[in-house]
């Protein structure tokens, strides 16, 4: 047992069962002839049915990289290492055919954009229909029977009409309603979620994230959200993973992670979202910009950023270690080794 | 959510409407019925079409049978309303006979090639990397011909004759319908539905036969419908030139060809295979026109 472990500290009657979902040292390279990027550099986590995880983090930081590998829903270029099992089934060493069984069925995904993720030329109804009977070999009233009853699952008002709809005929929120509807077809274990909310408007989104929570729970799946907003975070997730250049560089239960924040990123996350009771006061920016993945330095990916970096941060990538129960960060501040304490500001160095 | 469901279609009752499975095609005929110059256009090539096949009961005099006597008669002469030809037969039955020789030489290249293009274009397109190159590569060779003198070379190379004329037709259609199908399919391959059909677990070939083909042949199909007319227009060229139908067959290039020697006596009668050739692909043009219109589901 490692300290890379999401969830090394969880309490005692979860651990019993085996995790639903088991990835390892996790790591995503895109390979093509002029390119050689690293888009994931090891992460690690475990979900059992039923929990939610939330990855956080800006755009490029290899969160939909991370959920897409769970699928091996990625492009020929990439070349993915470490492990990942669902369900006991080795999802990287699995050939192709096999592969094509379980997505949809044991690992679902739902995609940020409706209005291109759903094809324009067959009603809702034939896509899931289509879909319900490629996994579960029923009829095509069966699979219309069941594809009413997901649409009603979705609170899709006037459920039977819609199912003959386009998706153009659709406003955006029953749009992303009928995909998570399709998603949910073939009943599957572990839910993926990429964004979402993104694409809809503020108050379509708090309505499909209640709907995705109470049907996250309902139905028992274990649930992976891919966000940048931490307000989706708050509201869906049990464990939050915030990302950074690839890497998990903080873990841990919801509310700890976003009250009580130890990772200096995660602190400057914190500082520049708005968030209640902030009227008058100035929001902190994390100066810089996102690393260049293809150029990754040796040292920690967010020292160049970091307001607290001393010399030691350039020299070693810190492991993930436990900062305060259950909540763990990639900071060598908490590591056990004193070169951070005993090595002077940059200022005082330099 | 509750105002959303009233103003979507509010008049139309849930329960009717939940056994009508309305398809695609169904919405495309109902469009189309709205739009008068595309179903005027259809209705002229339906005319045409008809009148083709049905030529032997339609037309007035044998297209065949010359006369010395009554050559280059003027439209209006009772008996041969659009006059008669350099040898003294009746335009009229000429250009209902000739209707079907070059409806058929319009037809049948663009049908084939748009088979055999669209193949190609779909799995250059949804196969990319070497096969997209290898296939690609051999459409541009074609390509770098114009096609009326590629169907001329190729037609010449092989010599007259129909069947010869047909597949030098279709060996210029392949390419740019393969190269409109593998744009459209590159395309829509990169588009999200087909990562979300990829993620409820769709096979490759479930993925190309649902989602790709079913978004690719609109636009296939409205490029090779625009094509017939230039198939035409080629078909005639060659009976011009002498490559295609050869005489006494009665077709519009041809006789266009054996009438233009005419044209300072009987000008109306050297015109009328022209605007027979004109009237049908211009239809055919824009009645694909108004079937891009019509297929267009978000239109």
């Amino acid at each position: 047992m490692t300290n890379d472990q999401l969830h090394g500290a969880s309490s005692g009657d979860a651990a019993t069962s085996a995790p639903l979902v088991d990835v390892r040292d996790l790591s995503v390279r895109f390979v093509s002839r002029d390119m050689d990027v690293s888009v994931v550099n090891g992460v690690s986590f475990e979900l059992r049915e039923g929990e939610v995880l939330c990855l956080l983090g800006e755009s490029g930081s290899g969160k939909s990289v991370t959920m897409r590998s769970l699928m091996r829903l990625l492009p020929h270029t990439a070349q993915l290492g470490g492990s990942v099992s669902i369900g006991g089934l080795d999802i990287l060493g699995m050939p192709a055919r096999q592969l094509s069984t379980i997505r949809g069925s044991l690992v679902s995904m739902i995609f940020q954009e409706p209005m291109t993720a759903l094809d324009p030329v067959f009603t809702i109804g034939q896509q899931i229909v289509e879909t319900v009977r490629c996994h579960e070999g029923c009829s095509r009233s069966d699979a219309r029977r069941r594809a009413l009853e997901l649409l009603e699952l979705v609170q899709i008002p006037s459920a039977a009409r819609r199912l003959d709809a386009y998706p153009h005929e659709l406003s955006g929120g029953l749009r992303q309603r009928a995909m998570i509807a399709l998603a949910l077809s073939c009943r599957p274990r572990v839910l993926l979620a990429d964004e979402p909310t993104t694409a809809l408007d503020a108050t379509v989104q708090i309505q499909v994230l209640l709907l995705l929570r109470e049907l996250q729970r309902e139905l028992g799946m274990a649930t992976i959200f891919v966000t940048h907003d931490l307000g989706v975070a708050c509201e869906v997730a049990d464990h939050v993973a915030v990302m950074y250049a690839g890497r998990f560089i903080e873990t841990g239960a919801v509310g700890d992670v976003l009250n009580r924040p130890h990772h200096p990123y995660t602190v400057g996350l914190m500082r520049s979202t708005v968030h209640g009771g902030q009227r008058g006061t100035t929001l902190e920016p994390i100066p810089g910009a996102p690393p260049d993945l293809r150029s990754l330095s040796t040292g920690c990916a967010f020292a160049p950023r970091c307001g607290e970096a001393r010399p030691p941060c350039l020299t070693a990538m810190p492991e993930l270690v436990e900062a305060a129960p259950g909540q763990t960060a990639r900071c060598i501040k908490y590591g056990a080794a004193t070169t951070y304490a005993a090595a002077g500001t940059f200022q005082a160095a330099v | 959510m509750s105002d959303q469901a009233a103003t979507f279609s509010g008049a139309i009752p849930d329960t009717v409407k939940t056994e009508r499975s309305r398809s695609f095609w169904q919405a495309v005929f109902r469009r189309l019925s709205r739009d008068p110059l595309t179903m005027i256009c259809a209705a002229i090539l339906l005319a045409i079409v008809l009148i083709a096949i049905f030529a032997p009961w339609i037309a007035p005099n044998d297209p065949y049978k010359t006369s010395m006597v009554r050559r280059l008669k003027p439209p209006g002469t009772p008996g041969y309303w659009l006059g008669t030809d350099e040898l003294g037969r009746d335009m009229l039955s000429r250009l209902i006979y000739g209707g079907r020789l070059s409806l058929f030489m319009g037809f049948t290249p663009v049908v084939v090639a748009t088979f055999i293009g669209g193949t190609l274009g779909v799995i250059a397109g949804y196969a990319g990397g070497r096969i997209n190159m290898a296939i690609m590569r051999l459409i541009d060779v074609f390509y770098a011909f114009p096609s009326v003198l590629l169907a001329v070379a190729i037609s010449g190379a092989l010599g007259a004759g129909i069947v010869n004329g047909l597949v030098s037709l279709i060996l210029v259609f392949i390419p740019p319908i393969a190269r409109v199908a593998e744009s459209v399919t590159t395309q829509v391959r990169t588009q999200d539905f087909i990562e979300a059909a990829r993620a409820t677990g769709a096979s490759g070939a479930r993925i190309v036969t649902g989602h790709v083909l079913s978004n690719v042949v609109g636009p296939i199909l409205i490029y090779a419908s625009s094509l017939i007319s230039v198939s035409i227009v080629i078909a005639s060229g060659l009976s011009f030139l002498g490559l295609g139908v050869s005489p006494p067959l009665a077709d519009w290039g041809l006789m266009l060809n054996t009438l233009r020697q005419s044209i300072y006596i009987a000008p109306v009668n050297a015109v009328l295979p022209g605007v027979m050739i004109f009237t049908t692909s211009m239809c055919f043009n824009l009645m694909s026109d108004g079937l891009r219109s019509a297929m267009d589901v978000k239109g």
